[in-house]
């Protein structure tokens, strides 16, 4: 499925990530996985969140620059080859990844990602029948 | 030693006769040949006759960078193209440069005054010149260069840069004279202690240095590293170049080329003439040159004037170094940077906004800037296309200012605001 990520420019100072995640906290929204991609002085925080619009809202309201992106998230069963398997269904199509991130909670894996072509990415893995992951199922893991 | 003493010793009475002919000369050439001027006087209610010496300087109208901008390129020239032989340019705040031209006469005037500014610093004939300010559109290279060359000293032409090379010339070619900025030759100084070359075993004895303000405690720190005596010289394209003024010997206050430049002080806010001895903005009428010649320029830069006979004879008037600034220009490596011009950049660019800070600094003797910008929007979350945005932009800065930066992305409103007016400009070196 297509879900929403949220993206936060940070620049790399003590504390800047604890007060974007304090924020959140303190308004009940919920972050269900995040990566920090970063540089010698800057770095984008990226974060699947219960409610990406008001997650936004409430960071711009902060002074925070931050958007929403259109991820992929994928399940995958909780075992060795199953990251590559999904993402060779990609590849094969000559599409790109433009950044993933993946985590496993206990017998099941997610992979959340970012193709350079996401309609096609999608439409790729849903005619392999794999797992897309919506919102709701993504809150509820 | 004094290049032309009938003229730099001249009793001041003389001299102020011989400005006021050449005033009358000029303004009445500007009022004929160059449609701005003529304006501007009409406007002013004057007319060429009014102008009868320099005690009626007041009376004219004031020319202004902005001026030379609007008029850009050759608007403001008062000869026909034909008569020019070359042009150079500095660097504008909105992209536009700022374009002087000069007719055979008036290079040679050019050559005049800088042949006794060196002479004045104690250049001689016998001297190796190693010129290391930039060679093109600057004046600082080819002003220096043509001085140098009349005064019969040899003319190395190196240009700015390279500094392994300079010193491997001064070493190979025994230089006696290093022309550049102060900071520069700082730079060089240590460049040299990294390389294990007593600078005090080289031939090098004195630096003729400007384009950038420097202090007495920078001069004192240059002259102890690299053993020699450090010359100040002013100048700037609009007037002429460097040859404007230049220290002599006593190294008390700059000597100004009075029969060809015509100082004055004013106070930049009533933009009146201050009395002898104020502190203000110094404003400077060419008396002599032909292709652009100007009224009243404001240089926007602070000083002082010394009406004083020198010991060493001459009774030019004697600037003081200048130590600041009327308007917001800095001046970095040597070259004028406006925050305007950043500002401009920013706005073109339609990811970034003008949400900026300057920091300049100097490390190790030579100037760093430093531009911080506001992400304001986050167009796009990949690394790779911020720091593609940061490289454009570096890219833009270099090819608008003609110097480097380093562009540093920052959170939206880290930059402190004043009063809903952001703070511009820190600048961290002391003069």
């Amino acid at each position: 499925m297509i879900i929403k990520q949220l993206s936060v420019f940070l620049e790399n100072k003590t504390g800047r990530l604890t007060e974007v995640l304090a924020a959140l906290g303190a308004e009940k929204i919920n972050v269900k996985a995040l990566t920090v991609a970063d540089t010698s002085d800057f770095g984008i925080l990226r974060m699947i969140v219960s409610d990406p619009e008001r997650a936004l809202h409430l960071l711009r309201e902060k002074g925070f620059s931050a958007n929403l992106t259109e991820v992929i998230t994928i399940a995958t069963p909780c075992e060795a080859g199953s990251f590559a398997k999904a993402l060779a269904l990609i590849s094969e199509k000559n599409i790109s990844i433009e950044y993933l991130y993946g985590f496993s909670i206990g017998q099941k894996a997610a992979i959340v990602l970012r193709a350079e072509d996401v309609q096609n990415a999608l439409e790729a893995l849903r005619n392999s029948k794999m797992d897309l992951l919506n919102a709701e199922e993504l809150n509820n893991l | 030693m004094i290049w032309n003493s009938p003229v730099e010793c001249m009793p001041r009475e003389d001299l102020k006769r011989l400005q006021d002919a050449r005033l009358r000369e000029v303004v009445e050439r500007v009022y004929y040949n160059v449609p701005w001027y003529r304006e501007k006087m009409q406007k002013a209610g004057l007319s060429p006759e009014d102008i009868r010496g320099t005690d009626d300087l007041h009376r004219l109208p004031f020319t202004t960078k902005e001026d030379l901008r609007e008029t850009y390129p050759f608007g403001m020239f008062a000869v026909p193209m034909s008569e020019i032989l070359r042009v150079h340019a500095s660097s504008g705040t909105t992209g536009r440069a700022t374009v002087v031209g000069y007719t055979r006469r008036d290079l040679g005037m050019w050559s005049e005054v800088v042949a006794r500014c060196l002479a004045c610093a104690g250049v001689g004939r016998e001297d190796i010149i190693q010129i290391a300010y930039g060679y093109g559109l600057f004046t600082g290279g080819l002003g220096l260069h043509y001085g140098a060359e009349k005064i019969g000293a040899v003319v190395v032409p190196v240009s700015g840069g390279n500094t392994k090379r300079q010193i491997q010339l001064m070493k190979d070619f025994g230089s006696t004279v290093l022309a550049c900025t102060p900071s520069y030759a700082l730079y060089l100084a240590e460049a040299m202690e990294e390389e294990r070359i007593d600078p005090h075993s080289l031939r090098l004895r004195v630096g003729v240095f400007g384009a950038e303000p420097w202090t007495e405690s920078m001069r004192r720190e240059i002259e102890n590293r690299l053993g020699i005596k450090a010359i100040d010289i002013y100048g700037l394209s609009e007037v002429v170049g460097p040859g404007v003024s230049c220290e002599c010997e006593y190294q008390d206050g700059l000597h100004i080329n009075e029969d060809h430049f015509v100082p004055e002080i004013i106070d930049p806010e009533s933009l009146q003439p201050l009395p002898p001895g104020s502190r203000g903005e110094l404003v400077f009428t060419t008396v002599t040159k032909e292709g652009l010649p100007l009224i009243r320029y404001r240089t926007r830069d602070l000083t002082t004037l010394n009406y004083e006979t020198c010991r060493c004879g001459r009774t030019m008037v004697r600037m003081a170094k200048c130590t600041g600034r009327s308007d917001d220009m800095l001046i970095i490596r040597g070259v004028n940077v406006f925050p305007s011009q950043i500002e401009s950049i920013l706005l073109e660019m339609s990811e970034t906004k003008p949400h900026y800070l300057i920091v300049v600094d100097r490390v190790n003797n030579l100037d760093t800037l430093q531009i911080l910008v506001e992400v304001e929007e986050l167009y796009f979350d990949k690394i790779s296309q911020l720091q593609g945005l940061r490289d454009r932009l570096q890219q833009q800065v270099e090819s608008t200012l003609g110097i480097s930066a380093e562009i540093k992305l920052v959170e939206p409103k880290t930059i402190e605001r004043f009063e809903g007016k952001a703070r511009r400009v820190i600048d961290k070196r002391t003069f």
